[in-house]
């Protein structure tokens, strides 16, 4: 149990003129669209429990309205819940009186905003301190901790520009940047690539994913992007109508998605590149062919298959012979979902 | 179309009530005027005194600052001014203006009168923002507070002047400090209001940024809001010097030094030129303070220019 840094317990928000009044009716099952029609109120998060590990990357997906940056705001009790608790590091949050909690954000929690949110009056290096600073650290030491990050997000050369002298992704490294300076382990991050265009996207998720594999913080990340959630999570929670409907690995859920929803979510995405060879193993003794590591994407795998010319490959974990994939199973396993196939045409 | 009334005829007694408005009687109104008077005046008679020593500092202050000006030699104001302009707007042509207009004032015998006024406008101006500005965060940070000040702030700029100088001049008399009250009263509202606005208007997602750092109260405040409503702020201060300069004919009606003394006497006396005269040396003041004010306002948003 000890590993677990966040741990959401039975949360519900409900939004409206008297939330407490209406937790027994959503406790009994009453549906978002009856809850808003006869009575008035908004379920915001219906039943949320997540566990994230110690130094694990958490995404929590969802469309808009899903409740998933009502939820990330819960973690640093920007939003108060109507009921639940929010244990971190075994602490319950929100037992916290007003200046624990502002202790608890400015050293241990740090977040990163859609929109940036940086402070306009102030040049990129002290945004950046901006933390620093209201915990009361000189401007000096400040900005010498912070040229490290501006460093690591590679923001030499722009101390002294304000925000609105940059381009988006320049801003969000910035916003990254000052919620790293803080040295905060836990670090929510609300959408935080959505607003910059595919390619500085990409790009941000990369100084992200290369930034973790150094730090290890305990990442929360919100995003509405299924390719993204898959390229950064280490584990997934789908976020429906304010209730977590699937939680896994991006494997686990591309594999085994827990309903329709899910299903449709998943349909249009490139599997080849998050599915493992492992996934489609059998054990055919007719198959010949390269051997390739048990962790290595379908992607990679189809590729090597088909430069040596065989029929498939031999998988080995460690060096050891574990089992065979056929071409064929690799084809079949990262083709578009068939079931629906008449449907969808339709929209295409 | 003579008799369309007809079918609404109704017996005399009944027709006079909609003939004639249903007021008070002649003498429970009289006793009621009389009632609020002898009332106002008790307690005038009671704290008067008190009060007027409550605005003593405020006296001593204007008073002090009036002879500085007066007593200072022109050349040297002349200086100060100029300074005061080029670091206020970085602008050589509107210091040059500035030193030729207040040249061509002296030169029309109008210095001592322009220096008076300068000086009631500069301490109604402090006056204005020291306690404004806190008014105006406290409507921004309270929706109670906002509806409960709001319709004060339009009683207060709308009421004619001459209304609110009756109890001012019957609890203070006729003098200098009647007549910086009677100025605040008038100017106040702009700057309150959009201290009010600037604070309200600053990004949401920016106050949840600092929020989420763990700032306190005051750290957002300074931080964050007021740097931010900063040009609200400021047009703010603006508007309540443009809106002293004006009170200040009405505030020499009871007993208040400078520009405002001629141009009464120009108006009973019918003398136009000296009440165009002086009036104009108004004018030339609120361009001045209007321009320099704008300009410095601008320069504090250095940030929101983009790329160079």
């Amino acid at each position: 149990m000890s590993d677990i840094k966040v741990a959401i317990k039975d949360l519900y928000k409900i939004f409206g003129s008297n939330p407490a009044s209406m937790i027994e009716k959503v406790k009994n099952g009453i549906s978002k669209s009856d809850l808003l029609e006869k009575y008035g109120h908004v379920l915001g998060l219906d039943n949320v429990n997540i566990e994230v590990k110690k130094s694990q990357l958490q995404v929590i997906m969802g469309l808009s309205g899903s409740g998933k940056s009502t939820l990330i705001r819960h973690i640093n009790r920007l939003i108060d819940p109507t009921a639940g608790s929010i244990l971190v590091d075994g602490d319950n949050i929100l037992s916290m009186s007003q200046a624990e909690l502002r202790a608890f954000r400015r050293s241990k929690a740090s977040m990163v905003f859609q929109k940036f949110g940086l402070l306009p009056h102030r040049k990129v290096i002290e945004n950046v301190s901006y933390g620093l600073t209201i915990q009361g650290i000189n401007k000096q030491e400040a900005f010498e901790k912070s040229s490290k990050w501006i460093e690591s997000v590679g923001l030499i050369g722009f101390e002294n520009h304000y925000p609105a002298q940059l381009s988006g992704g320049m801003q969000q490294r910035v916003g990254l940047a000052r919620a790293l300076a803080t040295d905060a382990d836990i670090l929510l991050m609300d959408e935080a690539f959505s607003a910059l265009d595919p390619l500085i996207r990409s790009d941000m998720q990369d100084v992200l994913l290369s930034l973790q594999e150094k730090l290890h913080k305990t990442i929360i990340f919100i995003t509405h992007d299924l390719d993204e959630a898959l390229k950064l999570g280490d584990n997934i929670a789908i976020l429906r109508d304010g209730a977590v409907i699937q939680s896994g690995t991006a494997e686990n859920i591309i594999l085994h998605p827990a309903d329709d929803y899910v299903t449709d979510f998943i349909k249009d995405i490139n599997k080849a590149r998050v599915l493992k060879v492992s996934s489609v193993m059998a054990n055919e003794d007719s198959i010949k062919g390269p051997e390739i590591e048990d962790t290595v994407i379908i992607e990679d795998a189809l590729q090597i298959v088909s430069q040596s010319g065989s029929n498939g490959a031999v998988i080995a974990k460690n060096g050891k012979k574990i089992g065979t994939v056929s071409l064929t199973d690799m084809i079949m396993a990262i083709a578009r979902s068939t079931k629906n196939t008449d449907s969808d045409t339709v929209y295409r | 179309m003579g008799h369309c009334y007809g079918p609404f005829l109704f017996r005399e007694e009944k027709l006079s009530l909609f003939v004639e408005f249903p007021k008070m009687g002649r003498a429970d109104l009289r006793d009621f005027k009389k009632g609020i008077d002898e009332s106002f005046k008790n307690f005038t008679r009671e704290y008067g005194e008190a009060i007027e020593h409550f605005f003593d500092p405020l006296l001593y202050f204007l008073v002090w600052l009036e002879k500085l000006f007066l007593n200072t030699p022109w050349p040297i104001i002349m200086v100060a001014i100029a300074i005061l302009v080029y670091f206020g707007s970085r602008s050589l042509k509107l210091t040059i203006g500035a030193i030729l207009a207040f040249l061509v004032i002296g030169y029309l015998d109008m210095w001592e009168d322009t220096m008076a006024t300068l000086a009631i406008i500069s301490v109604a101006t402090i006056v204005c923002i020291s306690v404004g500005i806190p008014i105006g965060i406290l409507m921004a940070r309270s929706n109670k507070a906002q509806t409960l000040i709001t319709p004060i702030l339009d009683v207060m700029q709308t009421i004619p002047s001459f209304v609110y100088l009756i109890p001012v001049v019957m609890l203070l008399g006729i003098g200098k400090v009647p007549g910086l009250l009677a100025v605040c009263i008038y100017a106040i509202p702009p700057i309150v209001r959009l201290t009010n606005l600037g604070i309200r208007l600053v990004d949401k997602d920016v106050m949840e940024a600092s929020e989420a750092f763990g700032a306190s109260y005051s750290q957002k405040l300074l931080g964050v809001q007021i740097p931010l409503a900063l040009p609200n702020i400021f047009a703010g201060v603006n508007q309540t010097i443009m809106m002293a300069l004006s009170m200040v004919v009405i505030a020499s009606m009871i007993g208040v030094k400078g520009l405002g003394v001629p141009v009464l006497r120009a108006i009973s006396n019918q003398y136009l030129a000296l009440g165009v005269m002086n009036g104009l040396a108004i004018v030339v003041l609120a361009i001045l303070f209007d321009r320099v004010s704008q300009k410095f306002g601008k320069r504090l948003q250095a940030h929101t220019e983009s790329m160079k």
